[in-house]
């Protein structure tokens, strides 16, 4: 029977408000030299009208944003075949297509829901590689997709997809010379869908995730002063976690979900402080005078990475605190400043923002804590706020072209690059979800 | 706008200081000793006391002060004008006032906000320095989310390096 698309359906809950959320589109600016040829031929569609939306497109542009896959144009197809039976492999090995997927979709007798059939073949070996039925309503017909390039992807790769999961950004917009519109949106990886979580005349900074996906914590200076939030995805309801004076800065959500490491100068300067998430309980991590700042969880949960000027004011680097025995070391000794690290999930690299010399030359690098080594991998301008896709694919980040804020992912080898800019405005802090399911 | 008007104070500050005397290059550290100015206040020199009061207002005008690149150090001239904006505090220690501090959009987000609040802070300690209650004093930084200008130049980066007296 088919397979109902779990976790989603609390999600459509908020498609019900979508407002002028600023869309982002994916534009693919540099792809691996070696990628996959694979046929996608338009699936099958046995009912009455058109669907809102094109699987085929959809899958087609998931996996060419990739990088790793480049797909067979439709016009040279000599072929359309929906299911097993109708497929001749020597016609697609012809057109240099290593894989074919293909698939139809109908309606459910006496009911509203979709089917969509999809299967995936090998034709060099002639072999079909995997094939399922996925039902849902029309409004799921761009999360059934998703699903469909995520199997594919990781049937060809070996990696699990990262199609189904979505991401959160801050958009800004100028009114007037005294008012600015700041937005914080929700969409799809790929831009579709976008909804707006909330909006301020206030800045809004630094969303994220907890673990489970279900809840995300932001920076809200609604009150006229910056104070961290925690809200809920499916019903919207929010509550403010932090009211101390200075600095409410920099939530990020512990691997085990119980704590959040924050950032308060209530005492003077900004300093670490780790809050069990149910008793309230603040532990201040970090004592040094110097700014200790943008705090990154390793992945046991025993120690944070972070950013400080303790080696010396405005030359920020990386240091790495352990959380049971406050043992500090600096990790970071490449360029003048290095600053919001991310950890990757092997614990072993970090991605932070990274100056060589110059004063404008902010770009990502990827640093090797065991060896020292740091590699750059940007070269777009102003690079910053850096963030992994849960299957460690891709880095989205934000940077500045014509004046603007846009988005961009670089894979992590360096080889596969996009951009997402926004309609208008500013785009800025993508925060990529965790795995939906 | 606020510029022309700057300049304007300037010119006429300048006029009326020569017409009064030739001397007055001191006129900073006179200031220093209050109970100075107000004596000779009462002393009938009305275009001396017309130049330090045009000066007064001048400096409660600017409530914007700015800041090199990677520095929350005052300079001499906002420190001059900010002990101005001290003694009004103190004559009034009900009034509070906000120092909302900036940064140019360079570096990360988080850490700019940080540097937001340590020109916020120098802007707080010099008027504590010169005698303002703490509780009249909020400190906030803005990092870099509130622009003064847009644009990546340097004006626009320089316009944006400062604190907002409010």
């Amino acid at each position: 029977m088919s397979k109902l698309l779990k976790g989603l359906l609390l999600l459509t809950a908020l498609f019900a408000h979508v407002v002028g959320a600023q869309q982002l589109n994916i534009q693919v600016t540099q792809g691996v030299d070696d990628p996959v040829p694979i046929a996608i031929v338009p699936f099958g569609w046995q009912g009455f009208g058109v669907l809102p939306e094109s699987i085929t497109d959809i899958v087609n542009a998931d996996l060419r944003n990739s990088g790793q896959f480049t797909t067979i144009p439709e016009r040279n197809m000599l072929s359309t075949p929906h299911e097993e039976s109708e497929v001749f492999y020597r016609d697609w090995r012809f057109l240099g297509a290593d894989y074919l997927l293909i698939g139809k979709i109908e309606r459910s007798a006496g009911s509203d829901l979709i089917q969509v059939q999809y299967e995936l073949f090998d034709t060099l070996r002639e072999a079909r590689l995997v094939g399922e039925v996925i039902s849902g309503s029309e409004a799921q017909l761009r999360d059934i997709a998703h699903q469909i390039s995520d199997v594919v992807y990781e049937q060809i790769t070996g990696i699990r997809g990262a199609f189904s999961t979505k991401i959160l950004y801050v958009t800004s917009q100028r009114i007037s010379d005294t008012v600015t519109n700041y937005q914080l949106n929700l969409s799809d990886m790929d831009g579709g869908r976008p909804q707006v979580l909330l909006e301020s005349r206030e800045p809004i900074m630094s969303p994220s995730w907890s673990p489970d996906a279900r809840r995300i914590a932001y920076v809200s200076f609604e009150s006229s002063r910056p104070r961290i939030y925690i809200q809920d995805l499916a019903t919207g309801q929010r509550e403010q976690i932090t009211d101390f004076p200075g600095l409410n800065s920099s939530p990020v959500w512990s691997p085990d979900g119980n704590r959040m490491a924050m950032v308060l100068s209530k005492d003077g300067n900004p300093d670490i402080y780790v809050m069990d998430l149910r008793t309230r309980d603040l532990r201040k991590v970090t004592t040094h005078f110097a700014v200790d700042t943008e705090p990154a969880w390793m992945p046991d949960g025993r120690s944070l990475v972070y950013t400080s000027e303790q080696g010396g004011a405005n030359r920020p680097q990386i240091y790495q605190v352990n959380l049971d025995t406050g043992f500090t070391e600096r990790v970071t000794f490449e360029g003048n400043y290095n600053s919001k690290p991310l950890v990757l999930p092997d614990g072993k690299s970090l991605i932070v923002v990274h100056r060589y010399d110059a004063r404008d030359e902010f770009h990502l690098a990827l640093l090797n804590l065991e060896r020292g080594t740091m590699r750059v991998l940007t070269d777009t301008s102003l690079d910053e706020s850096p963030t992994l896709a849960p299957n460690a694919s891709m880095v989205m980040y934000a940077s500045k072209a014509g004046g603007r804020g846009i988005l961009n992912a670089v894979s992590i080898d360096g080889r596969v690059k996009y951009q997402l800019p926004v309609n208008a405005g500013d785009v800025r802090e993508p925060s990529w979800s965790p795995f939906l399911d | 706008m606020q510029n022309n008007m700057i300049k304007l104070g300037v010119a006429a500050l300048l006029s009326v200081m020569m017409a009064a005397c030739s001397s007055t290059d001191t006129d900073g550290t006179a200031n220093t000793n209050t109970n100075a100015g107000a004596n000779t206040a009462g002393a009938g020199n009305s275009n001396q006391l017309s130049a330090e009061e045009l000066r007064r207002q001048e400096a409660l005008r600017k409530t914007v002060f700015y800041f090199a690149f990677d520095s929350s150090e005052l300079s001499a001239e906002d420190r001059d004008t900010l002990v101005y904006h001290a003694e009004a505090l103190k004559a009034n220690p009900s009034r509070r006032v906000r120092l909302e501090g900036h940064a140019d959009e360079r570096g990360t987000r988080e850490y700019n906000l940080a540097l937001g609040e340590r020109r916020a802070q120098a802007v707080a300690r010099y008027l504590q320095a010169q005698g303002v209650s703490a509780n009249q004093l909020e400190t906030i930084s803005y990092g870099e989310e509130r622009p003064a200008q847009q644009g990546t130049t340097e004006a626009a980066y320089a316009a944006n390096r400062r604190v907002e007296l409010k």
